[in-house]
């Protein structure tokens, strides 16, 4: 009996999501799209050739992104994996350090890059700077074999999701400090894939909109990393809303009776 | 003609009847706009005289053209839910299986509107459906290579859920998936198989590692490792997600692409029979279907659907299916007595709660006796249990819990793994049936061999949610190409059934 009211209720909660109008911006707090993007949703709506545009130039975008992610074969072929990796980085609009050198190699604004990296054929990346790039799950494969990132640093990367952090388990021997802050796409759904990074040392999970009871997953967070520095800005971490300005300490007061809270319920 | 002076006649009579309606009802409104309209010429009692007039005209207008020829009018009321009379292919079983089907049909034809495609589901609360009551696990740790493309292709799907199922003007697709992995562990016996399996992992691209037993303690300080010999721990495409997510966006997305919903229970089919003679001159009855009978819910009321294709995608009971063609036990004929091996078995689900639990890196755990445990959000809850053995397999004809399995065959082995697990409470419970392939604990895909125009998808056993995805390709694959094009699944076809040769899955759950 209690199986069967259970599942229906799960099922009228779902179907009732399902029937709710599911505009992106039905909710009160986004904004409506502009004018001629809502001319467009409606035309789409009444004609399959309209949508079929939309749907084309929805396709070009992440056909597009998925192109400057895409395995860098040619390079590899030519002038081996490690500079292949390190061409990727920099084609992204990024910049690293090889091992035991001082010297960063890093693309201007307009993606414009010194080719000097090319004579370091044997080096391996240990500090890789990715923010705000394009990078994504499949571009992170161009990264495989670098075994000596210490430092990875994706604040702010549009395409970086769960799925991605699972995939930095192929750096899990060396990695010492990631910073992963202001990822529009990461959900508590990706976090868990850290622990495959035993050597972490330093993370930054500052600013992820999309994690929801921040204070309760950042505990977690520190529970299954023990040896880890976790910074954790941006958030409001009271339990009751209203309370906004807090020092550091009353933050750590606060996590203090959210473990309480947690052992205790 | 004289239909149309008739309507007339009725049209006449009408206005002074609404008329003199209006006046009551209306009384007061008429006197403030006398008040307030004293300048218009026709009095409002004429104009809604006018406008009723033309309203009972617009309508036996759209009568009129409702009875010419042509038009699919009749003068029976029609249940509009009933399913359309001709199809190209039916769907039997509107479960995760049965509605990535329909997607990828959709998605391979060639014009718009090619191909007419109807999902039937008996049941749409999906109550007894495996897909919801499902743990939604997904995992890369499987013996056979078919196995483990499967998953590594639906995985990959998943990654990119929102190219294949967003839909323009809708929110996008939010699978909540948990990137935790699972965690086989391994007695001294089952040592040496866990590492076989590992190769076979590895070479077909699946990103698996293995652990000693002191690795798993660094890793999992909260687990006790006595009697662990081997672990073998999934890095990437590993974890478990919503199923009624999935479920949702295969269905979503396939009713936009023009796929036919249709609440309705398959209950019989109309067939022919071809008795065609082999080389050893055995007689075989070949059967190919022409309407599918889909009786409605809640009343006698049946249609039947006539089509070029049928899908078995009913889970569970895809079996009870085949028998209404004649097919399977108790048929004298050597190879129409094979029955589909495919039957429902109950699997109790608990959720229990333990505060002092592992917490955020808990892996979803395979221990070496069978029980499985896995974290279900923050709050400190978790999800377990175990398959019985094959002895003590529960009666399926409700899906009542056994709360004595949990007491008796769980939770022993869970606190033995987990010593936290000893101060658990047991928060609820659930049951499913996994559509069990008794034979060899593998899915069927492909045609029925006696069948002309049956296709399988069922049989999964306990991971058909996972491969959903994949097997929907590989099926409409076969559909429309011909056979299998992106990934060769021909060996879990009908044919090792026949030659009873069984395609054995170690790694079930
Ligand atoms: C407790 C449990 C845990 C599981 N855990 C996992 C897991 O972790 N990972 C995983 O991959 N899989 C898991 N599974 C297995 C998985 O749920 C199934 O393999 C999968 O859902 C099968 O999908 P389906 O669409 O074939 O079947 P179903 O979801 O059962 O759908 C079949 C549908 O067909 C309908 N139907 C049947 N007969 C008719 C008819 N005659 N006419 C019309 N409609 C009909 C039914 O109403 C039903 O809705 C689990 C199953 C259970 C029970």
């Amino acid at each position: 009996m209690s199986t069967s009211v259970r599942s229906l209720r799960r099922c009228c909660h779902h179907s009732a999501l399902l029937l709710l109008p599911g505009r992106r911006w039905s909710s009160s707090s986004v904004s409506p799209p502009p004018l001629h993007r809502r001319l467009l949703l409606f035309l789409a709506q009444r004609y399959y050739d309209v949508e079929m545009l939309l749907n084309w130039q929805l396709q070009r975008k992440r056909t597009k992104i998925q192109k400057k992610n895409a395995y860098y074969a040619y390079t590899e072929h030519f002038y081996g994996r490690k500079i292949a990796a390190a061409y990727y980085v920099l084609n992204m609009r990024g910049g690293f350090r090889f091992v035991g050198q001082t010297e960063w190699f890093s693309s201007d604004q307009r993606g414009k890059f010194s080719w000097d990296f090319l004579n370091h054929k044997d080096a391996l990346l240990e500090e890789v700077n990715l923010n705000y790039t394009l990078i994504n799950h499949r571009g992170l494969s161009n990264l495989e074999g670098q075994t000596c990132v210490k430092t990875l640093s994706l604040r702010g990367c549009p395409e970086v999701n769960d799925w991605f952090l699972a995939g930095l388990h192929i750096f899990r021997d060396s990695l010492e400090e990631l910073d992963i802050s202001h990822c529009p796409l990461i959900t508590i759904g990706g976090l868990p894939a850290l622990r495959n990074l035993k050597r972490l040392r330093r993370l930054d999970v500052s600013s992820l909109p999309r994690v929801a009871n921040p204070g309760l997953v950042f505990i977690l967070l520190e529970e299954m990393l023990p040896q880890c520095h976790i910074t954790v800005a941006g958030y409001d971490l009271s339990l009751r809303q209203g309370r906004v300005n807090q020092g550091p300490q009353e933050s750590e007061r606060q996590k203090g009776n959210l473990r309480k809270w947690r052992t205790s319920g | 003609m004289l239909g149309l002076g008739r309507l007339g006649g009725r049209l006449r009579s009408n206005p002074g009847w609404s008329g003199s309606l209006w006046t009551q009802r209306n009384a007061w409104r008429f006197e403030r706009l006398v008040l307030c309209q004293s300048l218009k010429t026709v009095t409002p009692l004429r104009q809604d005289y006018f406008r009723d007039l033309e309203k009972q005209l617009a309508a036996m207008r759209k009568k009129a053209v409702d009875a010419l020829p042509g038009s699919n009018w009749t003068p029976l009321e029609i249940n509009p839910n009933l399913p359309p009379e001709r199809a190209d292919i039916v769907i039997v079983g509107g479960g995760v299986v049965g509605w990535s089907i329909a997607y990828w049909l959709k998605k391979k034809e060639r014009v718009r509107g090619a191909l007419k495609v109807v999902v039937v589901e008996k049941d749409l609360t999906y109550s007894r459906a495996s897909t919801v009551l499902s743990i939604g696990g997904i995992r890369q740790q499987f013996s056979l290579p078919e196995n483990i493309h499967l998953s590594l292709a639906s995985a990959d799907f998943m990654r990119n859920i929102n190219e294949h199922l967003d839909v323009l003007n809708e929110e996008p697709v939010d699978l909540q998936f948990n990137q935790s992995g699972y965690l086989f562990l391994a007695s001294e016996d089952t040592a040496h198989i866990m590492e076989e399996n590992y190769r076979t992992q590895r070479d077909a691209g699946a990103k698996v590692s293995l652990l000693s037993p002191t690795q798993v303690k660094e890793h999992f300080p909260w687990m006790n490792t006595e009697g662990v010999a081997l672990a073998s721990q999934g890095l990437e495409n590993e974890g478990w997600f919503d199923p009624w997510s999935l479920l949702n966006a295969f269905r979503r997305k396939s009713i936009s692409m023009g796929v036919v919903s249709c609440h309705g229970e398959v209950t019989d089919f109309k067939y022919t029979m071809n008795v065609v003679t082999t080389i050893d001159d055995d007689k075989l009855q070949l059967r190919r279907i022409q309407s599918v009978k889909v009786q409605m819910p809640n009343s006698l009321e049946y249609q039947p659907v006539e089509c070029s294709i049928v899908v078995n995608a009913a889970g569970a009971f895809s079996a009870n299916l085949v028998e209404k063609l004649g097919v399977g036990a108790g048929t004298k004929d050597a190879v129409a007595g094979i029955a589909v091996p495919v039957e429902p078995r109950k699997r109790y689900v608990y959720v229990v709660h333990c505060p002092e639990g592992p917490g955020l890196d808990a892996p979803l755990v395979i221990d070496s006796s069978g029980v499985y445990f896995r974290r279900e959000g923050l709050g400190g809850h978790y999800i377990t249990g175990a398959s019985p053995p094959e002895a003590e397999e529960p009666d399926t004809s409700n899906l009542e819990v056994d709360h004595r399995f949990f007491e008796e065959k769980v939770w022993p082995h869970l606190a033995n793994r987990v010593p936290a697990f000893e101060r658990l409470k047991v928060s609820s419970a659930w049951a499913g049936f996994y559509d069990y392939n008794t034979f060899d604990q593998n899915a069927i895909i492909g045609l029925h061999p006696l069948i002309n125009n049956m296709y399988f998808a069922t049989g999964f056993s306990g991971h058909g949610l996972q491969h959903s995805p994949a097997v929907g390709r590989a099926v409409a694959e076969l559909i429309l190409d011909g056979n299998f094009k992106t990934l060769d699944l021909s060996g879990l076809g009908f044919k090792r059934i026949l030659t009873q040769e069984p395609m054995l899955e170690r790694n079930v759950v």
